[in-house]
């Protein structure tokens, strides 16, 4: 027999004080960061003539998807009238070996400096960490005559380099911590079990780090597909990655500025990070917090 | 024949001498327990053997072969450890076969062998599973396989009990001494746990400081350890000690603290006593008999009872003699209360004797 009184699971009521300051502050946040991508679509969707009315908040009466069109296949870069799909090209060409070549290279050194540690490995370490710290400004001229002496200045080789080797060190500080909160003894009774350096990579290690893999890949995908700076520096104007010529089309000052051309243009430019993140959120939370509890 | 010789092993980290100047000798089909408190050495020593540690200096032989330059794998140990350190990608199956796939044998040999381990270890029904899938017990069970299959000569096991919950490790522990009359391979067990190692090794070698303190039988710890800190170490509730001096009137050897004087007429010296030396005397809790069993012991007393600890099988009893702490471990069966005066005696043959100066036994 129960007493009178409250038993069982505690009611919770839906609408409370708490609950409309907690809902009320997130969704005056979110309208506040959606607003401008909201511009940008509907500006993107309108011909000039609606454009020139002046109503940016205003939906599209007549939508067309010529900007579209026009932003990936004709707009100006310059010189040449080919649209993004050139710097789309591009952008591919430097992302792929930039950011397989730097995992690659990472999460070795970062198995490595946890569980093969040599003389000296944790100075090499602390030297490697030291360079995430150094404003990367400061090494685009020395950068630039280290290229040209390899003959790499202005070819996709050169940035793809330079790409590699700026994200060695925090890739490499996310892998040795990874790699750190595996137990040593998983790497002991591998190496009873006879299983050498690189079996004990490929068999072991790799199969347990998929998160850490993620992380990695976002990381680098988006990191290095929003650069500009290394793009324009390094790249040469065949080159050019995809940002350099948004930029180059949102800039260049011939005749009426097309804004809806250059909204479509920023929106395709952005499209694959955005991409990325929506479809690989979950695991990239899951792949941090994995590594911030047990590191 | 011996299976593991370690001569004079020394291991440095950095400044810090862990192991110094070690030497062990290990026979043929021996248990051998490596006992001490956290920071001993003795997991460090366990790897050393192993292999996944260099020495600073010293050999580590193992079946007549200097092993102290080779690859673990070429030692001829299994090793488990711990936390079980399975594999977590593979299936128990291949956990267990990885290391036979990784020295390249054919594939009918690693089955059969697999299944020669499953067997012994009743662990047949897991072999599709993930050890993520397994409980504790099962997971060590596993990881025990894994050394099995290796089919070699000696075992190393570093603390493979210490994650499991106490009935678990009761009943492994007992699979354990019987895994080892079966197989009867040389094993080397590192535990901080007495029961464990009074339980399953033929010796035990208790560590203290890098250093082996006594190399003994169980019974030979227990009952006769070597000095302070291993008599100290063994038993629980520890050994009771009373500091005084070594004295002898009439030929007759007497051990005297304030306002107390046993006669050491039993005693069996190990060394020659000398008159006047400052001495430890230990006699453990459960060598103490109390009621009628009292009168007939040699040395007697009277103790006021401060505390009492019913345990189950026997009551522990906390009071004071010759201004130290005294405990004695009686049955559960006696009427006691809080502040009776009991009479109690105990007879030195069952004592122990250390000399203040060097903790050794006198």
């Amino acid at each position: 027999m129960l007493e009178a009184g409250p038993h069982g699971t505690k009611p919770r009521r839906i609408v409370s004080p708490h609950n409309i300051m907690l809902y009320g502050f997130l969704i005056v946040a979110a309208l506040y960061w959606l607003l401008p991508l909201y511009v940008m679509v509907v500006t993107s969707l309108k011909g000039m003539p609606e454009i020139r009315l002046g109503n940016i908040f205003a939906p599209p009466v007549e939508v067309t998807f010529a900007p579209w069109a026009k932003a990936w296949d004709s707009a100006c870069t310059g010189l040449y009238c080919e649209g993004l799909k050139v710097g789309f090209w591009n952008s591919i060409r430097i992302l792929v070996p930039s950011v397989v070549i730097s995992i690659v290279i990472a999460s070795v050194n970062g198995y490595a400096l946890s569980f093969w540690r040599f003389k000296g490995s944790e100075v090499f370490f602390t030297i490697l960490i030291f360079g995430a710290f150094i404003p990367y400004q400061v090494l685009i001229y020395p950068l630039v005559i280290i290229l040209r002496e390899l003959g790499l200045f202005s070819t996709l080789g050169g940035v793809i380099l330079v790409h590699t080797i700026f994200g060695m060190p925090i890739l490499t500080l996310l892998f040795r911590n990874y790699f750190a909160s595996v137990p040593v003894e998983l790497f002991k009774a591998a190496r009873v079990d006879g299983a050498g350096f690189w079996r004990i990579f490929f068999q072991i290690m790799l199969p347990m780090s998929l998160p850490i893999f993620v992380v990695a890949i976002i990381l680098q995908v988006t990191g290095i597909w929003n650069d500009f700076l290394f793009g324009v520096i390094y790249a040469g104007t065949r080159n050019f990655p995809m940002t350099v010529q948004l930029n180059n089309i949102v800039n260049s000052t011939q005749g009426v500025k097309e804004y809806n051309v250059n909204m479509a243009a920023t929106l395709l430019t952005g499209a694959l990070p955005l991409i990325v993140y929506f479809i690989s959120g979950k695991l990239f939370v899951r792949g941090i917090a994995a590594g911030a509890v047990k590191g | 024949m011996s299976s593991v010789v370690i001569n004079e092993l020394s291991l440095n980290f950095g400044n810090v001498e862990v192991l110094k100047s070690l030497n062990l000798d290990v026979a043929e089909g021996e248990f051998l327990v490596l006992l001490g408190p956290s920071g001993c050495g003795k997991s460090t020593l366990l790897n050393c053997i192993a292999g996944l540690l260099d020495v600073s200096a010293g050999q580590v032989i193992i079946n007549g072969i200097n092993v102290t330059w080779e690859e673990p794998k070429d030692r001829g140990i299994g090793m488990v450890f711990q936390s079980y350190a399975l594999y977590p990608q593979m299936t128990v199956e291949k956990n267990l076969s990885f290391g036979l796939r990784v020295a390249g044998l054919p594939r009918k040999e690693i089955r059969d062998r697999v299944d020669r381990a499953a067997e012994i270890l009743q662990i047949g029904a897991l072999l599709k599973r993930k050890p993520g899938a397994l409980s504790g017990g099962q997971r060590q069970r596993v990881a025990i396989g894994r050394a099995l299959v290796r089919d070699v000569d000696v075992f190393l096991f570093d603390e493979p009990l210490s994650n499991l919950d106490a009935k678990l490790r009761t009943d492994l522990r007992v699979e354990l001494k019987r895994l080892h009359q079966r197989l009867g391979n040389t094993m080397i067990y590192v535990t901080h746990d007495q029961i464990e190692a009074l339980t399953l090794a033929d010796r035990i070698a208790i560590m203290k400081d890098g250093l082996i303190q006594q190399l003994d039988t169980p019974l030979g710890i227990y009952n006769r350890p070597e000095n302070r800190f291993v008599a100290g170490f063994i038993g629980s509730p520890g050994m009771n000690f009373m500091q005084g001096l070594l004295e002898c009137s009439d030929d007759q050897w007497q051990f005297s603290t304030e306002g107390l004087t046993m006669s050491l007429q039993d005693y069996q010296f190990t060394r020659e006593p000398v008159q006047g030396t400052p001495v430890e005397f230990g006699i453990r809790p459960e060598h103490i008999l109390i009621g009628d069993n009292a009168a007939s012991q040699p040395i007697q007393s009277v103790i006021d009872i401060e505390l009492i600890e019913p345990m189950g099988a026997d009551t522990v009893v906390w009071s004071k003699l010759g201004g130290s702490s005294f405990t004695l471990r009686v049955d559960s069966e006696a009427v006691l209360s809080k502040d009776q005066s009991l009479p109690v005696g105990f007879s030195a043959a069952r004592a122990s004797i250390f000399s203040s100066a060097d903790g050794l036994r006198v």
